[in-house]
């Protein structure tokens, strides 16, 4: 469906965060069995207010607080998930994701396919990415490419509020282990969101949130809007096509060839480190099955090979924008 | 439904039976190993059969265990089939993971078997985990991590035993004790006279008990599962074992000698339980040989059944990635395979 479809719903004006924090009181009202548990988000309401209420609502049961420990409950959430439940577990920032690997890629991830497949793992973790916040190096990383690389693990990353509320729902139904990064940066922004119940963003499918004919570029998260700015004020001079991902692992690699075989030119923005990672990823797919349609070389938008520093002129050097994705389209345009 | 009862004679027999099996299968994975018909690594259970069969004793067949690497033993325990077993350790099609977990990752979660673990410490994360679902949905089952004392060194295991004993979990977690972290002594790892002492932490019940005799070990866990049962949280049970075989089969053991395995055999747990059944009037020696000739005959059926069974099918090396599976596996298996779909081919 493309993002223009799921807007002709009913919908409703509100931030990627009410979105998420209503996508989850959905999921939380129409199944017993899901569950929210992490640091922080039940009488904190989470460090950044995505589960602000929910505790007042469903009560410690069922959004519930953990010690500190990412390993444990990371684990925890994984025998749970094996067993009948369907844990949503929020990690508070996407660098603790180191403390917590060893139950991710060895358990989680491995268990359906070691066990013959006598394991299901409705298991959602949440959690945050992204510089912006001068928050520096250890509460500012985009690690969601060493997730959407390692097998047995899903990983969708929303870019509007529409499809923030619809990824987090399918990935609560969904009965694979399935990632939400979620940047930080745009928990303010607001969008029309589909309020009918039944609203889900399928895993796999992309969006094309603004259709063009001359360069594609393919955004994610933060980079969503930012692209769209870019494509508007280039309106008259370059014809812009924007595509949102949504799914890092499943990828829709077909919606993002079509629009290549369309334009000719591919612009990949995504916040990660460049190297070997989403931006490749995308990049080798369109060459694998699109390289006689391509006109230009294509052109790549992150963060070079750093860390998010500290100080706000050194992060927002690094720091990938709006800018960086004009001054890409208009190398190949 | 309890597993068997050791508290009557036809629990001890079944216990017995389950102990005399494990070891049987063990030796026989071990002889199978050397042979080179089995591939990878083995770790055996030898040595250590009460402590698996005397936790089990004082479980439901509906209850879970998280194992280990040295798993075969909880298996038999809990009641899996050992020809499905064995199977599994020479990666056929009929193992109990289709042949792509092998000795160290045999798992049945519909029988409670939530996988034994190739990482040291990782299962009793899971056993919190179970035994969250078991609180949550109001059931009435109790979850076990079994680790060994090397795993008492492991963050994640503590961090596991932290969260259940907050949240009241109904676990236990078994620390097989049985004095070797891979090569290294048990002294060396800890600067403590028993790791139940570490249960002080978490304000749970810690015991030590005798790993050799079973029914000392089903007592404790019976223990810790009626206060698991009862809302009071998990216990943590250490049991003092001993492994008579190295850390995995081809090990030289250079770090002990001869002698100390010998001390540890003649508290062999097989051997001193049927001579208390003997004692007892409940079975005679000629009875125990028979069983025993029973179960090797079963286990050599086991180890036909693997030699003979197929190999899985090529194409199950992409199946079971996920339950709904993404078109990439479609799209990177027609890539990997050598009969087609070269890259710069659509595979789309």
């Amino acid at each position: 469906m493309t993002a223009q479809a799921e807007l002709e719903q009913e919908t409703e004006t509100m931030t990627v965060r009410e979105a998420i924090r209503q996508g989850l009181r959905e999921e939380l009202e129409r199944d017993e069995d899901v569950y929210v548990m992490g640091e922080d988000v039940g009488l904190f309401g989470g460090v950044l207010e995505v589960t602000s209420g929910l505790y007042e609502e469903f009560g410690e049961e069922r959004v519930r607080d953990t010690p500190i420990s990412e390993a444990g409950f990371m684990g925890a959430a994984t025998g749970a998930a094996a067993t009948g439940t369907r844990p949503v577990v929020e990690l508070m920032f996407s660098d603790f994701m180191g403390v917590s690997m060893e139950q991710i890629m060895n358990q989680m991830a491995k268990m359906h396919y070691m066990f013959g497949g006598k394991a299901e793992l409705p298991v959602t973790v949440r959690t945050t990415e992204g510089g912006g916040m001068g928050a520096a190096s250890q509460h500012s990383g985009t690690v969601h490419t060493w997730i959407a690389h390692f097998p047995g693990l899903k990983a969708v990353a929303p870019g509007t509020a529409a499809s923030a509320k619809g990824l987090t729902k399918a990935a609560i139904r969904s009965d694979d282990p399935v990632f939400v990064f979620e940047n930080k940066m745009i928990y303010e922004q607001s969008g029309e969101v589909p309020t009918d119940e039944d609203y889900t963003v399928p895993l796999g499918e992309a969006a094309v949130e603004r259709e063009g004919e001359d360069v594609t570029v393919v955004a994610t998260q933060r980079l969503v809007g930012e692209s769209l700015g870019v494509a508007d004020s280039l309106e008259g001079d370059v014809s812009v096509e924007v595509i949102d991902p949504r799914s890092l692992y499943p990828l829709d690699t077909d919606t993002i060839v079509e629009s290549v075989e369309k334009t000719g030119r591919l612009v990949v923005a995504d916040e990660s480190p460049l190297s070997y990672g989403t931006h490749a990823e995308i990049i080798a797919r369109v060459q694998e099955e699109a390289f006689f349609s391509l006109d230009a070389p294509i052109q790549r938008v992150g963060t070079p090979d750093t860390h998010m520093p500290f100080s706000p002129p050194l992060e927002q050097e690094v720091l990938p924008g709006d800018d960086d994705v004009r001054a890409a389209i208009e190398r190949i345009a | 439904m309890a597993n068997f009862d050791i508290e009557t004679a036809d629990g001890r027999r079944e216990a017995l039976r389950r102990m005399v099996t494990i070891r049987a299968f063990d030796e026989e994975a071990g002889n199978r190993f050397a042979d080179g018909e089995i591939p990878g690594f083995v770790h055996l259970y030898i040595g250590e059969e009460a402590v698996g069969v005397g936790t089990c004793a004082s479980l439901d067949s509906d209850d879970y265990i998280a194992s280990t690497h040295r798993g075969h033993g909880h298996c038999i325990a809990k009641g899996l089939d050992p020809k499905y077993m064995m199977a599994e350790l020479y990666g056929k099609a009929e193992g109990y993971c289709n042949g792509k977990g092998g000795s160290m990752h045999i798992a049945d979660v519909d029988a409670g078997m939530l996988g034994a673990n190739g990482i040291v410490g990782a299962g009793p994360p899971m056993a919190t985990g179970a035994a969250l679902s078991i609180d949550y949905q109001d059931r009435d089952q109790v979850a076990v991590g079994f680790l060994g004392d090397g795993a008492v060194a492991q963050g994640q295991v503590h961090e596991a035993i932290n969260l259940a004993s907050t949240w009241d979990l109904p676990a236990i977690f078994v620390v097989e004790n049985n004095h070797y972290g891979e090569g290294t002594p048990v002294e060396k790892q800890h600067n403590l006279e028993n790791l139940s002492d570490t249960a002080q932490a978490y304000d749970i019940p810690g015991v030590t008990v005798d790993g050799m005799d079973i029914t000392a070990v089903a007592e404790a866990v019976a223990e810790a599962r009626e206060r698991a049962r009862a809302g009071d949280g998990p216990t943590m049970v250490e049991a003092q074992t001993y492994r008579y075989r190295g850390h995995y089969e081809g090990d030289e053991e250079p770090y002990r000698d001869d002698e100390e395995v010998e001390r540890w055999r003649e508290q062999d747990p097989i051997e001193s339980f049927k001579d208390r059944l003997i004692e007892r009037g409940e079975l005679t020696q000629e009875e125990f040989d028979d069983l025993r000739a029973e179960i090797e005959a079963s286990i050599d059926d086991a180890v036909e059944y693997a030699q003979e069974t197929d190999y899985p099918e090529l194409s199950a090396a992409y199946e079971d990635m996920f339950v709904e599976q993404p078109p990439e596996l479609e799209r990177f298996a027609n890539v990997a395979r050598t009969d087609g779909g070269a890259n710069g081919g659509d595979h789309r």
